[in-house]
């Protein structure tokens, strides 16, 4: 058990850290979120009622738009380079080993544009109230996009043409959750009680969390055949 | 099992369903032939939407269809990732662009009958949303078979995706129908669908049934260029050209 213990902090630090020292990985979906966010003000103006309505499904958009970009790193070095089939072949089970990777992937792309989701609110001009609301839907929500966008990034590894092959498999499956997500927001906006939405958003990652890892594993398998 | 790998052989069941396909065929023409014959002249006009309600006849048992093949061919798709049958993974491959067609009519049709009974060709409305959906679950399935060369590690990839696609459409349904009622409160005004007359009911299930039984027949029929085109290296369909030519 131990062993299994010392294999998944291993990977977990081994992935953090070469995400780290290359640092622009980390920072482009960061960038394509704020861009993105951005270009909605200029081209439907700068009406500050305008922009706190659609706020909330922006953001969300936006989210889901960047995560999908980073999700071509979740494997395809590791499969360039090998390692990915080291670890298929290693004892351990696949699925705990791409379950810590997705973990890796949310730390590193989902948890930043948590973080600066903020200041992307204050650029639409949503209103305080809502804040918290954004960031503990974007919280519960964008570890799902990590572990759903794991399944597309597997199956295409790889692939011709697997960029964008992997938003037809992925952006479909990802409609529950924006409409929860950006729902609790604009929920909280027009005074409406959102409990449901975070319970039903928190019952997706528990999903996600128990189902996709195989689902991905199973699907490294066939890639890697 | 056994039965299954005899009967799963595709030699066999090339044979078999070229036995079957002319039956199926005509049979679909029959069903299909009554089903429009009693939907279009003989169910009478609905008392509010007049006329136009008559496309329901080929919506409806479309819409049926493109969930009914999407669960086939995710069934199909277990199949072959558990027992490795050849057989299945031609049938869910080929079940995909018949379920997407019907996706298809089922959105074109559901926008025409739009047009004169809510005033536009489209509506958000949470049916026609989710069908929308389901249609871009058919392409992505389908483009993932077509940029695989090898056509078992397509199938493969391919049955993980429908696995993934079914346990995700009953949650995106519920989550767009909820959606729906969010944003739109009864703006949108559904057909009365509780009760339903009888000489509307028969065409409606005549045409579901005719669908059904088209879909198989299609399904074999391209399942068949399969088998040819995967075995083409082997003895029996060598022998079968020669025999045929």
């Amino acid at each position: 058990m131990s062993d299994f213990l010392k294999a998944i902090a291993c990977l977990l630090r081994r992935d953090l850290t070469i995400a780290l020292r290359r640092s622009t990985d980390v920072l482009t979906p960061l960038v394509f979120f704020i861009i993105v966010v951005s270009l909605f003000p200029l081209g439907l103006g700068p009406e500050p009622a305008v922009l706190r309505t659609i706020a909330p499904g922006v953001i969300w958009v936006a989210a889901l738009l960047a995560t999908m970009l980073s999700l071509n790193r979740l494997f395809a070095n590791d499969h360039a380079d090998g390692t990915l089939e080291q670890m298929v072949l290693s004892p351990h089970p696949l699925a705990a080993l791409v379950l810590v990777k997705v973990a890796a992937h949310w730390m590193l792309t989902g948890l930043p544009l948590v973080l600066i989701s903020p200041l992307l609110a204050i650029q639409m001009n949503l209103p305080e109230s809502a804040m918290s609301t954004l960031i503990l839907s974007l919280l519960l929500g964008t570890p799902v996009l990590s572990l759903l966008g794991a399944v597309g990034a597997a199956l295409t590894l790889g692939l011709r043409g697997g960029g964008v092959l992997v938003s037809l498999l992925v952006l479909p499956l990802y409609t529950p959750v924006l409409i929860f997500g950006a729902g609790a927001v604009a929920g909280v906006i027009a005074g409406i009680e959102v409990e449901a939405h975070f319970s039903l958003l928190a019952a997706f990652l528990a999903l996600a969390l128990t189902l996709t890892p195989w689902a991905a594993a199973a699907a490294l398998r066939v890639s890697l055949d | 099992m056994q039965y299954l790998h005899k009967y799963a052989s595709p030699k066999f069941f090339y044979v078999f369903a070229g036995k079957l396909t002319p039956w199926l065929a005509a049979l679909t023409v029959l069903l299909l032939a009554a089903g429009l014959y009693l939907g279009l002249f003989i169910a009478p006009a609905d008392y509010q939407q007049g006329e136009s309600y008559r496309i329901m006849f080929i919506h409806v048992p479309a819409a049926w269809m493109s969930m009914f093949i999407y669960a086939c061919m995710a069934g199909a798709g277990a199949i072959a990732l558990v027992w490795n049958v050849k057989l299945f993974e031609m049938f869910a491959a080929n079940c995909a662009p018949v379920g997407a067609s019907f996706t298809f009519l089922a959105l074109a049709t559901g926008s025409l009958w739009g047009k004169p009974m809510w005033g536009a060709w489209w509506a958000w409305d949470a049916r026609l949303t989710s069908e929308l959906i389901l249609f871009f679950l058919y392409i992505g399935y389908m483009s993932l078979e077509a940029s695989i060369d090898d056509p078992r590690r397509a199938a493969r990839a391919a049955a993980i995706v429908a696995l993934v696609g079914v346990v995700n459409i009953p949650v995106i349904h519920f989550s767009v129908e909820w959606w729906n009622t969010l944003h739109q409160p009864a703006s949108v005004s559904k057909m009365g669908t509780p009760s339903i007359h009888p000489s509307m009911l028969a065409p409606l299930l005549l045409m579901a049934v005719g669908f059904t039984v088209y879909f198989f027949t299609v399904a074999l029929m391209r399942m068949r260029n399969e088998i040819l085109e995967r075995e083409r290296h082997t003895t029996w369909v060598a022998q079968l050209l020669e025999n045929e030519s």
